[in-house]
């Protein structure tokens, strides 16, 4: 569907992430079966499901990091499926993984401005920092001596330098207190309010609930339901099976 | 004439000269093994052999193009770099999901090949390479005599070294290199080709190896096993030093060549185990090395 982007008119959004009957394998072992979704252009959509359910393994799966990948995924129209690894953040996706990946070589300035800027229109650090107050001032710092909330907040603000504009957020909120959950929301809040199409991975759905447009449920390796957030309280019992809460 | 020791200092000077020397050595090649060892975790073995082809690029430049020095200094590293490269994207490249022992063995075999191929041409008798014109001479410290082409060897080496320290530790190719020595996944999912980055540290690694090698040219004499018999102490270098780490390496080989100096004025019958000496003192005490992170 090379012209699937005219759509546009007939949705909220331009449809920014379209992933169809995504199958994914880690050598012999097959992760992914059938993933499909759709994310539009300024949404906040979260994975729902339980541990091993492939929510992580989606969001590798679209920044090429999977050793084979079948069926479709495309950003803005292009095809992912068979791109080079490297040329993926370039059209303008952000990733940040779900162990946060802050480099214990570099500090943190070194580690806010690793990524290289793939698109204009990025955020400046003045603004990062205004956006994640924590990290002004510990420039030299080494990136791993920040505390567990303050790395994820690196992890978030050093793709906004890049002008993603599709950020992947894997379980920003995990083993973070809840007045750091509750910055963390703040930003992510933020993020959307400029425009940013997020998609996120969570198990705290309470916390989704707080941000999201949409929630995608997967459970083995694919998606089995979709719940809009002002229907989340409807399907509570349902969502509950889910997760299995 | 005054005397330290009971070592007249002409002796102990010139030993240490001479230490500084080896260090200077050890320390280039010590650094290119870690720089190698930290992006590929390779341990490589062909580093005295690609050395060796440093060398012998120079006096084949000299005796065959009239090339001089000055051009080989500049030449020999980047062809030797250049065939780094290929033989990482041939060969090494396949090996990085297997065990480090694949990439070592493929290495050695490598270093025999070259050894041997330079040893069927040229025999095993040194070549003579002569020191460039402007280099030399000495000069006359009081204390000692001082060539010129030895201490040009000591602050040439020392400026690259440390030019490479500062390169990886301060700037932002340091900082793309030293995040994708921790986690090259991450870096590719930035948006950087990190296997050619890989590629290009591996030929700047051994490019390192090839400028010791003219360094080396007019001091020892080119030969075919030339490379061999300085490799082990590079080796045991980099273990003292600890795996990886850059500083370590540059530090722990100047530091080695010197205790080598002072122990042939001291105590001669000990100056060519003492290296193996220190090593397995570290590695008893602090096995990851001396500036090396546990992992």
């Amino acid at each position: 569907m090379p012209d699937g982007m005219q759509t546009k008119t007939a949705r909220t959004g331009t449809a920014m992430l379209e992933i169809a009957d995504l199958h994914g394998f880690y050598g012999e072992s097959h992760v992914l079966h059938g993933v499909s979704l759709e994310v539009r252009q300024g949404e906040v959509v979260t994975l729902l499901g339980r541990n091993g359910a492939g929510k992580t393994s989606t969001m590798r799966a679209v920044m090429g990091i999977m050793g084979k990948r079948t069926g479709s995924i495309r950003f803005q129209g292009t095809e992912l499926i068979g791109m080079a690894q490297h040329k993926i953040p370039r059209l303008g996706i952000g990733y940040v993984p779900e162990e946060r990946g802050i480099f214990s070589s570099l500090s943190v300035d070194e580690n806010l401005t690793l990524p290289p800027v793939v698109k204009e229109g990025g955020m400046t650090v003045p603004q990062i920092h205004d956006l994640f107050p924590n990290l002004k001032g510990r420039g030299s710092t080494q990136g791993t001596r920040l505390s567990g909330g303050e790395q994820q907040m690196l992890a978030i603000a050093r793709i906004l330098r890049t002008g993603a504009t599709l950020i992947l957020l894997d379980e920003p909120t995990e083993g973070l207190a809840p007045v750091i959950i509750e910055q963390i929301g703040v930003a992510v809040r933020a993020l959307k309010a400029r425009g940013f199409t997020i998609v996120l991975v969570e198990q705290n759905f309470r916390f989704a609930a707080t941000i999201a447009d949409r929630h995608y449920v997967m459970e083995e390796g694919h998606v089995v339901d979709m719940i809009p957030n002002d229907q989340l309280q409807a399907n509570m019992d349902k969502l509950h099976t889910y997760l299995g809460v | 004439m005054f005397s330290l020791l009971g070592v007249p200092p002409q002796v102990l000077f010139g030993q240490l000269l001479l230490g500084l020397i080896n260090g200077s050595f050890y320390a280039l090649l010590s650094l290119g093994l870690a720089v190698i060892f930290g992006m590929l975790n390779v341990i490589n073995f062909a580093h005295g052999a690609l050395y060796m082809v440093g060398a012998f690029v120079a006096w084949l430049l000299l005796t065959y193009a009239g090339v001089g020095y000055w051009g080989a200094l500049v030449v020999a590293p980047v062809v030797v770099g250049l065939l780094g490269i290929v033989l990482e994207k041939t060969m090494l490249s396949r090996l990085y999901k297997l065990d480090h022992l694949y990439g070592l063995l493929l290495t050695f075999g490598l270093a025999l090949i070259l050894e041997g191929a330079f040893r069927h041409q040229y025999g095993v008798s040194g070549q003579p390479y002569p020191i460039p014109a402007a280099l030399q001479g000495g000069q006359n410290l009081g204390f000692m005599f001082l060539p010129n082409y030895r201490a040009w060897v000591v602050v040439a080496s020392l400026t690259v070294c440390f030019g490479t320290w500062f390169a990886i530790e301060r700037t932002k190719l340091g900082a793309y290199l030293r995040a994708a020595t921790e986690n090259p996944t991450l870096v590719q999912a930035f948006g950087i080709n990190v296997p050619v980055m890989v590629s290009l540290t591996y030929g700047f690694g051994v490019a390192l190896a090839g400028l010791a090698g003219v360094l080396a040219a007019p001091i020892y004499q080119v030969s075919p096993l030339m490379g061999t018999n300085l490799i082990i102490i590079v080796f045991a270098v980099v273990v003292i030093g600890g795996m990886g780490s850059i500083l370590g390496a540059i530090i722990t080989g100047l530091g080695l060549g010197l205790l080598e100096g002072l122990t042939k004025v001291f105590y001669p019958e000990a100056s060519n185990i003492v290296v193996f000496v220190v090593m397995a003192i570290v590695l008893l005490i602090k096995p990851a090395g001396l500036f090396g992170r546990e992992r």
